[in-house]
């Protein structure tokens, strides 16, 4: 890291830098805060309310009260895990051929996966379902999978390529000239340097799938999803289970990126980085980006 | 080599010229068709349905209809064009806040705090992304409705009027998306910041530089493809959504998100519904075309 030469310098004290990143963080902790804190209200209704009539867990022992709650949020469970296993399965060849091989149309395969991700959602949601309507292929639980798939794929793309470029090639080639086969090449040497990122990719799809609201209201048909039932209850006024659902799936994420920032921290110590720094940036900044 | 028939047969030493090239394009076969299939080849019949003409009951044909563009843009019964305006004077308002706010926050993590803090610091900034997007957005129409805390407080210290309120406001719209989109300017930024070789800031303070200068001729446009990267992200996803306006704002607030929305899932006009998200697309193509070629970027895809 070369900007630390000028350490003693640099590191002024500037508490009107730190009271407004502070200030900032507090105000986006606001919703979170409210939320935790409304799941476990008495209310006298199921439609939440701003009068605190004091602390149940009234609402977690009935999570599956609600019509359809439970039902629309194993389905996006489903959803999220389908599409980030098979996007990491077909996102992963692609990244090695970008990553690995000069060939005629990798920068129209650059592109389209930087469009995937740039492309506005309602753009892609309502081409989509143009696309399916004209296929004659029903919308459901299969066009849902298969809309989820084609923008993780270039999450995974993404994630996975910058640890290619990060990571030394010159161990593959050794493994070649050694005899290695390129089956027993990627199988022996590339994939188990490049696990990390595999899972770190199939994490950001899981994310990104389980949380997408705009792309799915397109292509869902009369299935419903976590986040398609929380905007239809948003209009008439939530009831408080779903904040225990939001509540539950953000201490399981945040005790899962703790995990692994645990389980990272330790993985880099083992082997002092050797790779470029801002690309470990980037790849983690992709990482925990929306759940 | 001790082998004998590959000595003999020399050139079957060498893979032929097929093996040799083909495995990046059957490393890519499957992927690559994938994202052909179900996200370019739909973005462009999205174009195609647009042009098309008929009713929800009796099915769309294609007839080259290209005047539905000046049907909806001009002469229209349904202000197309205004949601449009309004959709990207959303977009414009959030980029430039966001940019803003995150400078600092970005500038702070990057050059004034310990090594093993900067982690620490931008897990904070995506916190909020473990909280469902629609369920963190509804939160802040929970908050921010009329008989909310903030309203309640400040209608008891009397700073407001009776009839005041946030909920239904551009205001509380640009404040939604502002806040749903903080981290991804923060993120790049920061990637851009931290990439600055310290020694270069040295240097201009050595050549008599001060801190306005060093950073409004040095620092500012080092971050630049930082900037790009989040002005990118920020815009794009800020016009185009359909989710804040809708449960943030009111009838004054419809934005061109909801238009496509309605157009398609309520009242199932798909070829208004395609042409204007075509539309749309095309828009903000240009538009982040020219702000690439106004502030010269180079390798945006390294960073996003």
């Amino acid at each position: 890291m070369a900007s630390n030469v000028s350490v003693p310098e640099q590191r002024r004290r500037s508490p009107w830098l730190a009271s407004f990143y502070w200030l900032v963080i507090f105000i986006t902790f606001v919703p979170i805060i409210v939320m935790v804190l409304y799941s476990f209200n008495n209310a006298p209704t199921s439609r939440i309310t701003f009068a605190w009539n004091g602390f149940t867990t009234y609402w977690y022992r009935n999570l599956t009260q609600v019509d359809g709650l439970s039902h629309a949020f194993v389905t996006s469970l489903e959803v999220a895990l389908i599409s980030a296993v098979v996007s990491v399965i077909v996102g992963t060849p692609l990244s090695m051929a970008l990553g690995r091989y000069r060939f005629w149309g990798k920068g129209l395969i650059s592109s389209m996966v930087f469009a995937d991700i740039a492309a506005p959602a309602i753009v892609v949601g309502a081409a989509s379902l143009s696309f399916f309507l004209s296929i004659n292929l029903d919308t459901g639980l299969l066009t849902i999978l298969i809309a989820h798939i084609a923008f993780n794929v270039a999450y995974v793309v993404v994630v996975v390529r910058a640890r290619l470029s990060g990571m030394d090639s010159s161990i593959e080639d050794a493994a070649r000239d050694l005899g290695a086969g390129p089956f027993t090449t990627f199988t022996r040497v590339t994939l188990p340097l490049l696990w990390p990122a595999l899972l770190a990719a199939g994490l950001l799809a899981f994310a990104m799938s389980i949380d997408d609201y705009v792309i799915t209201s397109f292509v869902a048909g009369s299935t419903v999803t976590f986040p398609l039932f929380v905007y239809g209850a948003a209009k008439v006024g939530l009831p408080p289970q779903v904040l225990c659902f939001g509540t539950i799936i953000f201490f399981v994420g945040l005790l899962l990126a703790l995990a692994n920032g645990v389980l990272n921290r330790r993985h880099l110590a083992a082997r002092a980085a050797t790779e470029d720094d801002a690309t470990k940036i980037v790849v983690e900044t992709k990482q925990p980006a929306a759940v | 080599m001790s082998d004998t028939t590959t000595l003999a047969k020399p050139r079957n030493r060498r893979p032929s010229w097929v093996r040799r090239h083909s495995p990046p394009y059957w490393l890519s076969l499957v992927g690559g068709g994938w994202m052909l299939a179900f996200f370019l080849i739909p973005l462009v019949s999205g174009l195609i349905v647009s042009l098309e003409t008929g009713n929800p009951l009796t099915g769309y044909h294609l007839t080259w209809n290209w005047s539905i563009y000046k049907q909806l843009f001009v002469h229209s019964d349904i202000p197309y064009t205004t949601f449009f305006l309004r959709s990207l004077y959303y977009g414009a308002a959030t980029t430039i806040l966001s940019i803003l706010i995150s400078y600092p926050m970005a500038y702070y993590i990057a050059f004034k705090v310990r090594d093993r803090w900067k982690s620490p610091l931008l897990f904070l900034v995506l916190l909020s992304f473990f909280v469902s997007f629609v369920i963190r957005t509804d939160m802040w129409s929970f908050i921010l409705s009329n008989q909310g805390i903030v309203i309640t407080a400040l209608r008891k210290l009397h700073l407001v009027g009776k009839n005041f309120h946030i909920l239904g406001t551009s205001n509380a719209v640009i404040g939604g998306d502002v806040y749903n989109n903080l981290a991804f300017m923060v993120l790049p930024i920061y990637v851009a910041l931290e990439r600055i070789d310290g020694r270069i800031l040295e240097a201009a303070r050595d050549l008599y530089a001060n801190g306005r200068q060093v950073f409004l001729k040095v620092v500012l446009p080092l971050s630049r493809a930082g900037i790009f990267a989040g002005v990118l992200l920020v815009f794009i996803t800020t016009v185009g959504d359909p989710v804040v306006s809708s449960l943030l704002g009111g009838v004054g607030t419809y934005t061109i998100g909801q238009a496509i929305q309605d157009s398609y899932l309520t009242n199932q006009q798909f070829n208004v519904a395609a042409a204007l998200s075509t539309a749309l697309m095309v828009v903000l193509g240009i538009i982040m075309f020219i702000y690439a070629k106004v502030f010269g970027t180079q390798n945006i895809e390294n960073l996003v």
